[in-house]
């Protein structure tokens, strides 16, 4: 599903140089596979996480997603591609404050291969619980409810793999906990991948399949700290 | 859908200042296509209006005075023609119809002009449309103290048939120069849209013996409007009276001495399409700033589209359509704005001149302005549009940890 090889990025620093923030020589995911990425702060996780997505271009390596070399394609077909086969949960959920919780998972599936079809987001807003809060926009949510609109944005389009980058981060215990729960059961009803990064112990140790993302990323080892 | 929801959803965000960047467009559109329809149309109509008549005959001085005051029923009088000489035109082969009109009264600042009845019987005032009086009126008797008073004098002064009124010395309204002498209206004209709606019409002798005129000058008249019989004897006429002659003036043709004014002032026209011009581009620039402004708050919206798969060149149509947007936007409320201030000017030109603008007539400049307007915000739009494209999405979304 998800195949990552040889996968470096780096950013010029204050002083000219450039920093190594991402280098990860082989990385792998099996379609329907849920796993857990434990990274603390500035390890390099989200930029690991864009690179995947395709929302920066990564300096050398490839990434392969359900059989399509990411890395390979130009930035149009790159937005293709991650409007196709991926959903993305952001810590701060990222949802667009003037649209109504229908309008963004509307969006979100409008840039996909099947375009905005209504039903399918209402039937996903209400397997999340929202289906009576469609007409209602994100300020005026609570905090996990603003959570459910981005899982289900992510999940509207069917994607073959869902990126999920500290997605309780900004939820109590009993709501993280709750949220958790909601990701992975939906990744698990539409058959999604799920690659999750925190550095919450209270969420890691809900996956069987954990990995360390220090280990993993061998940049981090060379920036001095 | 994505698209005009796009659009939709930001216009509603910032709807205070798309309401205030439209209603920018809208007054420049709207001046805009008011200065250019108002120089075309009422060029047209000045240089068209004759009355009816191809030349004026009156005593020596400016063409364009006595045009003015003969068919159009401003300014002043250049002076008289003696009844000899009206008499002289009036008889010549190559004149159809000769009308001497005489002024210098007024009530209540609108003109009282002496005339023939055969104004009313006998002249087209333009192709096809002679003078018709309301129903229940008559002529005015040659040898009556009568009137037959012009429909938007009639309708500004209250004059129906019947009222009795008593001139005012002058042409400019002075209550203290009330003359003796009582008029009765016997007719009201129905409305011609010409300066002769604003007239009071009395017979030629009711001017000519108001007592205060001066008695030496009783047979007089102000100037002969005149019908030739073909346009060559315009030429002969004109080097008779004006080359060979220097008692008289002839002013021929109407509708040239006319554009000669519109040529003199042709500078305040540009001076006026000008500023209009400078008001849209300043109204396009409102726009690429209103927008641009908003961009910084716009970015980490147009970072999460592009994030869940939006291309560079769907953010980038999504900022140049929202221009395009409230350029149309403001255009179409400028339409409005030009309709409003068109009756305005129509309505200000016809009351100091009978000349009648039609605000609901068809002009290329309704559909070309809007067009542009449109067009040029559009064109404002392209700096914040590629501000949009070169969002930089995995900086915008997130820190990078």
């Amino acid at each position: 599903m998800l195949a990552v090889q040889q996968l470096s990025k780096s950013f010029v620093g204050p002083d000219g140089a450039r920093v190594p923030v991402v280098s990860v020589p082989e990385f792998q995911l099996a379609a329907g596979e849920q796993l857990a990425l434990r990274g603390e702060s500035g390890s390099g996780k989200t930029t690991f996480l864009h690179l995947i997505a395709g929302i920066l271009a990564a300096d050398a390596g490839r990434v392969e997603i359900d059989g399509v070399e990411m890395t390979a394609l130009g930035e149009p077909a790159r937005d293709r591609l991650r409007a196709e086969k991926l959903g993305y949960i952001f810590q701060t959920f990222n949802l667009l404050q003037g649209f109504s919780v229908l309008e963004n998972v509307l969006l979100g599936m409008s840039f996909g291969p099947r375009g905005a079809d209504r039903a399918h987001a209402r039937a996903v807003l209400e397997r999340v619980g929202l289906g009576h809060r469609l007409g209602h926009f994100p300020r005026q949510l609570s905090t996990g409810q603003q959570q459910r609109v981005a899982v289900a944005r992510a999940l509207a389009n069917r994607p073959r793999l869902v990126l999920a980058d500290e997605p309780t981060g900004n939820l109590d215990a009993r709501h993280a906990g709750e949220a958790l729960a909601l990701i992975r059961e939906v990744c698990r009803e539409q058959g999604a991948a799920l690659l999750l990064v925190s550095h919450d112990e209270g969420v890691l140790t809900q996956f069987t399949l954990r990995q360390d993302f220090g280990r993993l990323n061998q940049a981090v080892r060379e920036v001095p700290r | 859908m994505t698209l005009p929801l796009i659009v939709y959803r930001s216009l509603r965000q910032h709807a205070l200042s798309t309401l205030i960047t439209a209603g920018g467009i809208a007054l420049a559109a709207g001046l805009l296509m008011t200065v250019w329809r108002v120089k075309v149309e009422s060029q047209a109509a000045f240089t068209q209006t004759s009355a009816g008549f191809d030349a004026v005959l009156g005593a020596r001085g400016s063409k364009l005075q006595l045009v003015l005051n003969a068919i159009f029923h401003l300014e002043a009088s250049p002076g008289n023609v003696a009844a000899a000489d009206a008499e002289a035109i009036r008889r010549h082969p190559m004149v159809k119809a000769a009308i001497p009109i005489a002024v210098g009264d007024n009530l209540r600042g609108f003109r009282l002009v002496g005339t023939v009845p055969d104004l009313f019987t006998g002249v087209e005032y333009a192709p096809g449309r002679k003078y018709v009086l309301e129903a229940g009126g008559r002529l005015f008797a040659a040898d009556q103290r009568e009137a037959v008073a012009g429909s938007f004098a009639a309708q500004r002064l209250g004059l129906r048939v019947g009222s009795v009124f008593r001139p005012f010395h002058g042409l400019n309204f002075d209550p203290k120069a009330e003359h003796a002498e009582e008029f009765t209206v016997t007719g009201i004209l129905a409305p011609t849209n010409t300066p002769a709606d604003r007239v009071i019409w009395l017979p030629l002798r009711g001017i000519q013996t108001m007592a205060g005129h001066d008695p030496k000058a009783a047979t007089d008249v102000s100037a002969v409007l005149l019908q030739l019989r073909t346009p060559t004897a315009g030429f002969m006429l004109d080097m008779l009276y004006n080359k060979q002659g220097n008692r008289l003036t002839f002013a021929f043709p109407v509708g040239a001495i006319m554009a000669e004014l519109f040529g003199k002032i042709s500078w305040f026209d540009r001076v006026l399409e000008l500023v209009a011009y400078l008001v849209a581009l300043v109204a396009a620039g409102s726009v690429l700033a209103s927008i641009y402004n908003s961009m910084s708050a716009r970015q980490r919206d147009l970072a999460i589209l592009r994030a869940l798969g939006a291309r560079r060149r769907t953010v980038f149509g999504a900022v140049l359509a929202e221009a395009t947007v409230i350029g149309a936007l403001g255009a179409a409320a400028g339409l409005a704005a030009h309709f409003a201030l068109y009756a305005g000017v129509a309505g200000l030109i016809r009351a100091q001149t009978g000349v009648v603008l039609t605000p609901w007539a068809f002009h290329q400049v309704l559909v070309l302005c809007p067009l542009a307007m449109t067009a040029l915000c559009a064109l404002g739009g392209i700096v914040p549009a590629v501000k949009a494209y070169r969002t930089p999405v995995a900086e915008t979304i997130a820190p990078v940890s």
